[in-house]
């Protein structure tokens, strides 16, 4: 999927070296350039994604812990923003938005005429430390959606500053997943952060260099920092334990009948939480409004979840009944099917599913004989 | 890879009623009008059918027409459908497609062509029907069954017994009356007579999907290879171009891999419960 394996080179010989003070000045740049800079930050103690305006909404010094069901964010000592596992939200809803207008009506001359959403005049974005799972989930979106008019505009303007994991949570199997934890492709620079908050920057795009020529930033990276980065992301690709079993999702997809649910079937409670945070769960219903002041109609594209019961609804009632079968579609979905249909993989190893799942089902281990 | 759609637009196209046909108590046939013509829908093919303020919903072309004119006959089950059936002439829909993948016509020439229907199955099937009478498909013989609950819910009975005949149609209904002619029992008691040598046939079949499983497997109990035997499978659409996810069965968009599709494909799927 990406040049991003534990053992890739050091960062490229022209990586500039970036002092904290630094990443506002990049920042300020993509906001002069009339860019919403989207990035992570902390909100009720929960590293989330917002709208920033400088490096100290950045979650520095801040850590998380992640685990099956479990989340918990604390200050600390450290003097990093981007050690941290995924946020609790993923990107997609800034390219793909949980609600998104379709057609509108309106009258002339009593006759009904169709309007198209209009191609409203956005400011581009610019994602700041999205890191390499992240970046490969929009890889994914990017085929699925290829069609989809409102999440092209948003994509074609997109501007990638990446960052690689110095840190994994146990969650975390991007490593297996073939995703990270170094961004691949799509990025036009890759920061890299060191110990001390102090980073490396790479520009992968002219694009991207060009942004860093005019932030200012052109102080050569020492070959001594490169190395000590490099060695930082290898340890955090080191530290994963989680592993995609290749060999159960082989043995499902032959016979979704005769494997083990039995370690969801019990607990799934359908509430699709796994299915709202991740990455690259595209699936959307589409409803009609109708305007209270003029009558007219609406139509809104929005997100849906392959675990409410009306999702397979034909007339006389759902085609997936039991909890098992809508997981075992999303699980399918997400690990074999998505091959058939796209060429790649529908899950890139964030583990979100994994720690915002209520009851602590566990992908990689969902399947039991 | 999935198969590409032709059509990848989620903006309708207005159209107006010209004509509403009452076939059955609960179910009408709308001749529609669109303001721009669409591609040339292929029999087998679906719209997207919008009632604005109501919802939008997959239905089959009932008549394939031009791309400008085109029909599709509904049965009332639910708010959006309800809101279709009771247009009057006149009315302003909006249509999107044609979506999917239709019957497909060219395994036809030189086969027994048996075309089985049950309920509200035979309406995608009446472009295939009267290409069969016109004789156009290049098929050796052509021959038409037809199953419904009882006399009253069989669709087109009028075609069926006058432009229709010359496909000998054998009916069937669950619940006879004291006047009924035809069989009783399932459409496949039908088949028997029907079937002759099973090398040449070759089966189009829409229905419940109750119904085309068990017409398959009689098929193929008579020796018609899987493959020969073709169904329209039924699942929720939103979008009708692969981007909405709804309509999965397995690999498959059902809205643009299907809905037809040959028995060798859709067994397997179908045969993993809850799917
Ligand atoms: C390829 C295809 C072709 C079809 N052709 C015809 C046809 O020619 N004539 C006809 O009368 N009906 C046809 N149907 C069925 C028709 O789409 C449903 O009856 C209709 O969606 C019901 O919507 P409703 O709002 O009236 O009912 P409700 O029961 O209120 O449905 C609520 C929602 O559920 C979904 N839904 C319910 N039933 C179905 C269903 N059977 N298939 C897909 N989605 C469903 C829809 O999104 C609908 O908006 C076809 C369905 C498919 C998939
Ligand atoms: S399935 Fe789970 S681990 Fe995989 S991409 Fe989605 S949320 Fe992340
Ligand atoms: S797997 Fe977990 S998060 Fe997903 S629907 Fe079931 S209970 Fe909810």
């Amino acid at each position: 999927m990406s040049d991003s394996g534990a053992t890739a080179a050091l960062p490229d010989p022209a990586a500039v070296s970036l002092a904290i003070a630094d990443l506002d000045r990049l920042i300020s740049t993509l906001r002069d350039d009339g860019r919403v800079v989207i990035g992570p930050t902390t909100r009720d103690s929960v590293m989330t994604l917002d709208e920033i305006a400088g490096a100290g909404q950045l979650p520095r010094g801040w850590l998380d812990e992640q685990s099956p069901g479990k989340y918990r964010a604390t200050p600390s000592e450290t003097a990093t923003a981007f050690a941290h596992g995924p946020p609790s939200m993923s990107w997609k809803r800034f390219l793909h938005e949980e609600r998104t207008l379709v057609i509108s009506t309106s009258r002339t001359n009593g006759a009904m005429v169709i309007d198209p959403a209009p191609a409203a005049p956005e400011k581009p974005l610019a994602f700041f430390g999205i890191q390499a799972c992240d970046l490969a989930a929009i890889g994914v979106l990017d085929v699925a959606l290829a069609d989809d008019a409102a999440y092209r505009r948003r994509r074609d303007d997109l501007l990638v500053v990446a960052a690689s994991c110095t840190d994994s949570v146990a969650t975390c199997f991007c490593v297996s997943a073939g995703t990270g934890p170094r961004p691949g492709p799509l990025a036009d620079i890759v920061l890299t952060e060191l110990a001390d908050g102090s980073l490396i920057a790479d520009a992968r795009t002219e694009r991207g260099a060009a942004v860093l020529t005019r932030a200012g930033l052109d102080t050569a990276a020492t070959e001594a920092d490169c190395r000590s980065a490099a060695a930082l992301v290898d340890a955090a690709a080191a530290r994963q334990t989680r592993h995609l079993d290749t060999e159960a999702i082989a043995r499902a997809a032959a016979a979704p009948d005769d494997v083990g649910w039995d370690a969801v079937a019990e607990r799934c409670l359908t509430c699709g939480n796994c299915t709202m945070v991740c990455p690259t769960c595209f699936c959307t219903s589409i409803s009609d409004q109708t305007r209270l002041d003029d009558g007219c109609a609406e139509r809104w594209q929005i997100w849906a979840s392959c675990f409410s019961l009306d999702f397979a609804y034909v007339h006389g009632g759902s085609v997936r009944t039991s909890p098992t079968s809508r997981y075992r579609q999303w699980y399918l979905h997400k690990l074999v099917t998505w091959h058939d249909q796209f060429d790649s993989s529908g899950c890139v190893g964030c583990g979100r599913c994994i720690t915002w799942c209520p009851t602590g089902i566990d992908i990689t281990e969902a399947i039991t004989s | 890879m999935r198969s590409e759609p032709a059509v990848t637009t989620l903006v309708p196209t207005m159209a107006t009623v010209e004509a509403v046909r009452r076939e059955l108590d609960d179910t009408v046939t709308l001749s529609l009008a669109l303001s721009e013509p669409s591609l040339t829908p292929t029999p087998g093919q679906f719209a997207m059918l919008w009632a604005p303020g109501v919802g939008e919903v997959a239905i089959s072309y009932s008549g394939v027409g031009d791309g400008s004119r085109v029909d599709h006959t509904i049965r009332d089950v639910g708010a959006t459908t309800r809101a279709l059936t009771t247009c009057e002439p006149g009315a302003e829909l909006g249509s999107r497609g044609p979506f999917g993948r239709g019957w497909d016509l060219s395994r036809l020439p030189g086969r027994r062509l048996l075309i089985i229907a049950g309920g509200l199955g035979l309406a995608p099937l009446r472009p295939v029907v009267e290409a069969a009478t016109a004789g156009t498909l290049g098929t050796s013989s052509a021959q038409l069954l037809v199953g419904a609950r009882s006399p009253d819910a069989m669709l087109y009975r009028d075609e069926i017994s006058t432009h229709w005949a010359s496909l000998e149609p054998q009916l069937t209904v669950d619940h006879a009356t004291d006047t009924w002619k035809g069989g009783v029992g399932p459409v496949t008691i039908a088949l028997g007579s029907a079937i002759g040598d099973p090398a040449t046939v070759e089966a189009i079949v829409c229905g419940p999907e109750i119904m085309m499983r068990v017409v398959a497997r009689e098929l193929m109990d008579r020796d018609v290879a899987p493959d020969a035997i073709q169904v329209s499978l039924e699942r929720n659409m939103q979008c009708g171009v692969a981007r909405c996810g709804h309509c999965q069965l397995g690999p498959l968009f059902t809205c643009v891999d299907g809905p037809v599709l040959r028995w060798d494909e859709a067994e397997p799927l179908l045969a993993v419960r809850e799917r």
